[in-house]
């Protein structure tokens, strides 16, 4: 059981390790809010459905083959972080991108137009 | 396995610094916001796993008494997260009544 | 709205039975967060969630709420999550694939699309639009009350899949 949660967290620190590369590199915010809300999730679910995993098979005596009734419940409470990012995380992105548009900003494109014209252009 | 949970919490925040460049050159207010969700989102794994680092490494009476410091760093991500989520949505709208303060160097002409 | 407010509020009645369900919500929660059978924290977690059900329960279910159906919508909804989630994983394979290409500025093309939807119940326009912010390389702008997306996508791959299938799984959970 250890070798599924090494390789979920695993997995799950490189698709956030992605999702910074992503912050940094893309050329607008519009683009940029791709892999900071999105891949964020996505790693936050594998990380965090490894730790319940490893939670849930006996952290309290150390033991996996003794499961407690409170490892159960902490690892419930995990998904339940899960299940909540999951509900909200749509709602932050949205907002974020709200305020840009009511700004005005208008997205990168790839020809050159008025709209991008003050931006970096990389 | 603390080794390896100690490793991924050092490699955390090692990923943290990265979102923190965008955060500090950001060129505009909302890609300041995006580092510092992105930080935010960051940091409720790793609470859970210094609370997992925590609950392990007790020792009481010259024996190994494991102490559950799981349980309550869960309820402090649980905590984080809602946090994180309301600090996006308050800043977001606060922000946007703002025309023309994103666009830093649209000001600055 | 606070004229609406005090118009509805001579009609308004004490509805009961929305009332118990956000009690026995709050109190399910309350077991779950605390752990403790023990009777100070029964009796505190009672006293609490009948005090938040008291003010809340008309936030959780707003007036028009249908009761009928409601369960046999939800065992819908959960049969539509591992399908979602098998969607998020495919675009984050491919997002994967944009963020670590060396050339990534001349592959992707970010653009606005707009379309019409066919969904007319609110929670299927917001689950819809949920789903689509979900998945990566999309995420919803704007979304009218009549049905008009506004969708960000960040190359031609992403966006060409919409609405599609996506949109027919969310109707047939809501019954359109």
């Amino acid at each position: 059981m250890d070798i599924v949660v090494i390789v979920m967290i695993v997995l799950g620190l490189f698709f956030y390790f992605a999702g910074s590369v992503g912050v940094i590199r893309f050329p607008d915010f519009y683009s940029r809010l791709h892999p900071a809300g999105m891949m964020d999730s996505m790693g936050l679910l594998l990380v965090m459905g490894g730790l319940a995993i490893h939670v849930a098979t006996g952290v309290a005596t150390g033991d996996p083959k003794i499961i407690e009734s409170n490892d159960i419940l902490s690892a419930v409470k995990i998904v339940l972080i899960v299940v909540f990012v999951y509900i909200t995380s749509p709602t932050a992105t949205h907002a974020i991108v709200d305020a840009g548009v009511r700004a005005g900003l208008g997205p990168w494109t790839k020809k050159k137009s008025e709209d991008s014209d003050g931006k970096r252009m990389d | 396995m603390e080794n390896f949970f100690l490793g991924s919490a050092i490699f955390l925040c090692a990923i943290m610094t990265l979102s923190i460049y965008r955060a500090v050159v950001g060129p505009t207010i909302l890609d300041r916001l995006i580092g510092v969700n992105a930080i935010g989102s960051k940091t409720t794994p790793l609470l859970i796993i210094i609370g997992l680092l925590f609950g392990t490494v007790t020792k009481v009476n010259n024996k190994e008494v494991v102490v559950g410091g799981v349980d309550m760093f869960i309820d402090i991500a649980l905590a984080y997260a809602l946090l994180n989520f309301i600090a996006v949505i308050a800043a977001s709208r606060y922000f946007q009544k703002r025309k023309g303060l994103h666009d830093e160097k649209a000001t600055k002409k | 709205m606070s004229s609406s407010e005090k118009n509805n509020g001579s009609s308004e009645k004490f509805r009961i039975i929305p009332f118990i369900a956000t009690f026995v919500i709050m109190l399910t929660t309350w077991f779950v967060f605390s752990g403790k059978f023990k009777i100070p924290f029964i009796v505190m977690g009672v006293i609490s969630s009948l005090l938040v059900a008291y003010f809340s329960h008309d936030l959780l279910f707003p007036k028009r709420t249908v009761f009928k159906g409601m369960s046999f919508t939800w065992f819908k909804f959960v049969t539509y999550i591992p399908w979602l989630i098998y969607q998020i994983v495919l675009a984050n394979l491919h997002v994967l694939y944009l963020v670590f290409h060396p050339r990534m500025n001349e592959l992707i093309n970010p653009q606005i699309i707009k379309f019409k939807s066919k969904l007319k119940k609110d929670m299927a326009q917001v689950t819809f639009a949920n789903s689509i912010t979900l998945t990566p390389g999309t995420i919803t702008v704007y979304l009218s009350v009549y049905g008009d997306y506004t969708i960000h996508a960040i190359d031609d791959a992403s966006c060409e899949g919409l609405p599609g299938e996506m949109e027919k799984r969310v109707g047939k959970i809501f019954g359109e």
